[in-house]
């Protein structure tokens, strides 16, 4: 299915936000998660289910001043 | 030594350290958290940014202790709407109540645009945000500020980076005299001395990130900027005597060579 991921349209088979994160190797711990303009917690990752046209955005704390 | 119930409140926190740092520009994240030991710094801030999916970079926030309060900044933000999409997720990502708004569409010199930047401190003040705005130097901003419910306000000494120091230093001075909210010079402060006089003139508190994070040693550079920001309080304090033109004797005249 086709969704928006950090901006971009891709395609992905992943079925849960956890999948897809899973999927893309990234450090739990540092992940910031926006499913469709609304932060996500850990603990809700696997049970958000990824739907065609879903907007996602996977976010970090970086360094700035 | 510095009153001990001299201390900065922002928010319903209380801060002993008028220093306030920044994560950015660090040659590596490992010297954050020698840097924040060193210098007493009790707030710093952060940036959220898209992971870069084709790298794995390590949490920001593993180097900052627990008791050091982040200051998230809406950086990126070009409008006031992406500044409260950001803010909220900030918070939302359990970092606090307090944001750093800067909005930003001068890619030359970094300044501020307050209209902006109001709109979007009124919208996250509602919402009981600690809002500190990054503003161009202007005392009527400065009351708007005030009515929208910011926190303080964040002046610019120069440029971001710049480590020019207070090129707006009257435009401070001004602000520093008038307005009910507390004063946070930040931006282009490059020298302790920088700090130092910006807290002599009354400032609250001063950000420092640049000049720390870029210099050899960050820890002993945050250790200097501390001891400048506290100088600089001290002497405000201790209320010192203005320049005279002409000079004033500190030693008697009156000597017994003559007659």
């Amino acid at each position: 299915m086709k969704i928006s991921l950090n901006g971009k349209a891709v395609q992905t088979q992943s079925e849960t936000l956890l999948a897809l994160i899973a999927q893309k190797g990234l450090d739990h711990n540092s992940l910031v998660v926006e499913y469709n303009f609304e932060v996500i917690k850990q603990d809700l990752w696997a049970d958000t289910r990824i739907k065609e046209g879903d907007n996602i955005e996977l976010l970090s704390f970086v360094g700035g001043g | 030594m510095t009153d001990k119930n001299d201390v900065l409140c922002l928010g319903n926190k209380v801060f002993e350290s008028r220093l306030l740092t920044g994560t950015g520009k660090f040659a590596s994240k490992e010297l954050i958290t020698p840097m924040l030991q060193a210098s007493g710094s009790q707030m710093i801030t952060v940036a959220l940014r898209r992971v870069d999916l084709g790298a794995n970079e390590e949490n920001i926030l593993n180097h900052i202790p627990d008791t050091v309060t982040l200051l998230p900044n809406t950086s990126g933000a070009r409008t006031a709407q992406e500044a409260v999409r950001i803010a909220r997720i900030a918070r939302e990502a359990g970092c606090g109540n307090f944001i750093k708004i800067e909005v930003i569409t001068d890619m030359k010199y970094l300044f501020p645009d307050n209209y902006e930047t109001l709109k979007a401190s009124e919208i996250l003040a509602k919402e009981d945000f600690v809002v500190l705005p990054y503003m161009m130097p202007d005392i009527n901003f400065t009351k708007q500020l005030h009515d929208a419910g910011a926190a303080a306000v964040m002046p610019l000494g120069s440029p971001i980076g710049s480590n020019r120091g207070l090129d707006m230093k009257q435009m401070i001075r001004i602000i520093i005299e008038q307005s009910k909210l507390p004063v946070v010079v930040d931006a282009g402060i490059g020298r302790p001395s920088h700090a130092a006089e910006a807290m002599e003139m009354g400032a609250d508190a001063v950000l420092v990130n640049t000049a720390i994070a870029t210099s050899d040693d960050p820890a002993l550079a945050g250790q200097a900027f501390a001891m400048a920001v506290k100088a600089g309080r001290m002497a405000y304090l201790a209320n010192l005597a203005d320049p005279q033109k002409e000079a004033s004797a500190s030693s008697p005249l009156t000597g017994f060579l003559r007659r």
